[in-house]
């Protein structure tokens, strides 16, 4: 589906895939909640509707209730700002992700990179929060949250160049048409494919604050981290945006590495882009449910002392492998 | 992963000894430089931009009203002051105006995680003070319900341990649920056996209240078979979990001999080398009747407590399991069922001090009778030395140097009770 305009083409499809990602979203979090409950021996929500599947509209209904609080002492501003910025850093990164032929928002000639710069961004609102809620826990995880952001921005960016290079640019639908008849980058280059995979992924994880890298969040040590002072909707903001974040994180790995809508066959479509980035979608709440978290330092030490070589070596690998080949 | 073996007892397998106020302490674990717990923070280091955060009293992780108030630089931690009595019920005051027999119930409440522990300590001291016989039927159930205790709360333990490291709903939370189920089978034991599942009120003064009901221990030995199992499922889940592992190996280790200066015990102690049991050393209930191995570990860190208190599980599961098969039949009390508080009766005075082994080290009572006749019912002073409270004494040794989550986790493997601390 496409349009002449490009504007009118953004508009409608920003529209159907901003809305349809925002829905996702709210269910998954009812998917995880299930599939949390079934790892720990419990029923997960079944309340509200039929298998507690209206438990999100709820959650939704009873954060837009809550009473608003904002500290005495915050930075009004910026405590205000810092939530729907987080959203709309989340969510811009979906406009260069393709899910299907012409299905994309703007299929920008610099796509993967606009995607990685506003993943990078949503370090801005986070320490926003941390430092305007004038709270120390929410200080400690702001601070804790830049350093981990800029730290594994280098490693993700490193991962996202193996498929870059090897599909010689920088357009994500060029980088899945590439991949297209089971071309996929995640298995070929044999070895180093499967490696930069694993990289972004981890990566990724790092950059949405999840377990085991949810270090800024760190319900036990900090309380909330910078979500601390937050109540009602801008919590509900934040945690949007955090599965949010998550869900286009999937969608990106799988058209870089998992070969986007390239299903058996010519089965090509849609439903193929749907069912891999979901699974990665579920593989994030699997390894959130049932691993602890690392510490700061520990997190550091990784990503500078193990994943960096690892993506440089990557990238070397592949320019000599597209150089050989 | 590293399989399912018992953690290694006391063994000479490399580990360097020496002596320390007569008690054997691994020479690795001995610090010479520790913390100045009393540091003047004025003078640490006048460029320092240092924050003060008060860790408590409504903290996720302080294992309930505790607060901590840490001096950081950054992040790391340069003086930690524990600071206590949120929950401080004056139950040792309510003791001198209680009876004998009316005390049991209020001390259930100190170390709510193995209630029964308590009303074993106290009446163990009221018995030595009244000098009641306890007959070798109660002596058995008694120890019995200690070892399944004490199975109780290190699996509830090892939950909390797990929420320290994984977040309120993260990763931790996993076994945070599992070992809450192993602990609600245990629970239903003691609901068959006494009616309640937490304030008992089972142990009183000579023996004790509820008999075992019939097919009773046929349906603890399966809970306990099953919870051994369940053990191993814990081990192959946390043990070689390589993210457990870099969060607890060599994250606070604690000094032997600071720990025996600070009155640190049980568990806490076993795993920087000590090897201190009262079970063994001092035997009461039916402790004599049975083998008991100690388990001690010369790492004194994190993990270190951990391997004990797993391995303090199974050997409890074996002694409870062993210990069913030969209840020997007889009365449950030695004194008539008691009807009035003032019942029993202890006039001349006299100080006593008795202790068992609690999951979280030596729970001890210090009890001294009333010469007052007509308070004779009642206890002149009573003091309730709980393991927690030393326990909570090592924090500022443990805190400096450290980051907020090494602190956690710190704190988590002492395993306070804030009920038994503040009292």
């Amino acid at each position: 589906m496409t349009f002449e305009n490009p504007w009118i083409h953004g508009l409608v499809m920003g529209l159907i895939m901003g809305n349809v990602a925002l829905g996702i979203t709210g269910y998954s979090i009812w998917f995880e909640r299930k599939f949390a409950g079934r790892m720990q021996n419990r029923p997960g929500p079944t309340v509200v509707g039929p298998w507690g599947l209206l438990q999100p509209l709820a959650d939704v209904l009873k954060l837009m209730q809550k009473e608003d609080l904002v500290p005495r002492d915050a930075d009004k501003a910026l405590y205000n700002l810092a939530p729907p910025l987080t959203v709309f850093c989340a969510l811009s990164a979906l406009a260069v992700v393709p899910v299907a032929p012409g299905w994309i928002i703007a299929d920008l000639h610099i796509g993967i990179l606009f995607a990685l710069s506003l993943g990078s961004l949503a370090v801005f609102p986070v320490w926003m929060a941390g430092w305007a809620s004038n709270n120390k826990y929410a200080l400690l995880g702001g601070m804790r949250s830049a350093a981990q952001s800029i730290s594994y921005e280098i490693p993700l960016l490193l991962s996202a160049t193996v498929p870059i290079i090897l599909a010689d640019s920088f357009r994500v639908t060029d980088i899945v048409n590439a991949q297209l008849g089971g071309n996929w980058f995640a298995f070929w280059p044999p070895g180093p494919g499967i490696a930069a995979f694993a990289l972004f992924f981890l990566c990724s994880l790092a950059e949405a604050n999840r377990i085991p890298f949810d270090i800024p969040e760190a319900e036990s040590e900090l309380v909330s981290g910078v979500s601390t002072e937050y109540s009602g909707m801008k919590f509900g903001l934040f945690q949007l945006a955090e599965y949010l974040h998550t869900f286009i994180i999937s969608l990106v790995a799988t058209a870089l590495f998992l070969g986007g809508w390239d299903g058996p066959g010519d089965n090509d479509g849609i439903i193929w882009m749907a069912i891999k980035s979901l699974t990665l979608f579920a593989g994030i709440f699997w390894i959130r449910w049932s691993y602890m978290r690392y510490r700061s330092d520990q997190l550091m030490a990784i990503c500078w002392k193990f994943f960096l070589p690892l993506g440089l070596a990557l990238v070397m690998f592949s320019a000599l492998w597209v150089h050989l080949t | 992963m590293s399989g399912h073996e018992a953690a290694p007892a006391l063994a000479d397998d490399g580990v360097r000894w020496t002596t320390v106020g007569g008690v054997r302490v691994p020479v690795e674990l001995l610090t010479p430089n520790l913390p100045d717990p009393y540091l003047d923070v004025e003078e640490y280091d006048p460029d320092a931009d240092l924050m003060v955060l008060n860790m408590g009293p409504q903290h996720p992780s302080t294992h309930g009203v505790l607060r901590v108030k840490l001096v950081l630089d950054g992040e790391i931690c340069v003086k930690a002051v524990p600071y206590l009595g949120y929950l401080h019920r004056g139950v040792e005051k309510l003791c001198e105006k209680l009876s004998y027999v009316q005390i049991t119930p209020i001390v259930d409440k100190n170390d709510y995680v193995s209630p029964m522990m308590n009303e074993l300590a106290i009446n163990m001291a009221f018995e030595k003070l009244v000098g009641a016989e306890v007959p070798r039927r109660s002596q058995y159930i008694r120890t019995i319900c200690a070892e399944i205790q004490r199975v109780g709360s290190h699996l509830l333990w090892l939950g909390t341990f797990g929420l320290d490291m994984g977040g309120a709903i993260g990763g931790g939370g996993t076994i945070f649920m599992h070992t809450f189920r192993e602990r609600e089978l245990l629970l239903d034991l003691f609901e068959d056996l006494t009616g309640c599942r937490f304030h008992y009120n089972t142990h009183t003064v000579g023996g004790n209240r509820h008999d075992i009901p019939e097919g009773w221990a046929k349906k603890a030995t399966d809970v306990l078979a099953t919870i051994g199992e369940r053990c191993n499922e814990y081990e192959d889940f946390v043990r070689g979990n390589r993210v457990f592992q870099a969060r607890t190996v060599g994250v606070g280790v604690i000094d032997p001999s600071l720990a025996i200066e600070l009155g640190i015990s049980g568990p806490v102690l076993r795993a920087s080398g000590v090897d201190v049991d009262l079970r063994r050393d001092q035997p009461y209930a039916a402790y004599d009747e049975i083998d008991i191995n100690v388990f001690t570990d010369t790492r004194g860190d994190c993990f270190a407590r951990y391997v004990v208190r797993v391995a303090e599980m199974r050997e409890s599961i074996r002694i409870a399991t062993e210990l069913l098969k030969g209840v020997p039949e007889g009365p449950i009390c030695s004194l008539k069922p008691v009807k009035l508080p003032g019942a029993v009766k202890a006039p001349h005075g006299q100080a006593v001090y008795s202790a068992i082994e609690s999951p979280r080290g030596e729970l001890g009572t210090f009890v001294v009778g009333n010469t007052e006749r007509r308070q004779s019912a009642i206890p002149y002073r009573c003091k309730i030395r709980s393991p927690s409270m030393h326990a909570l004494q090592l924090l500022p040794y443990l805190c400096p140097g450290n980051n907020i989550s090494d602190i956690i986790v710190a704190l988590g493997s002492l395993d306070p009770i804030m009920g038994e601390v503040d009292r």
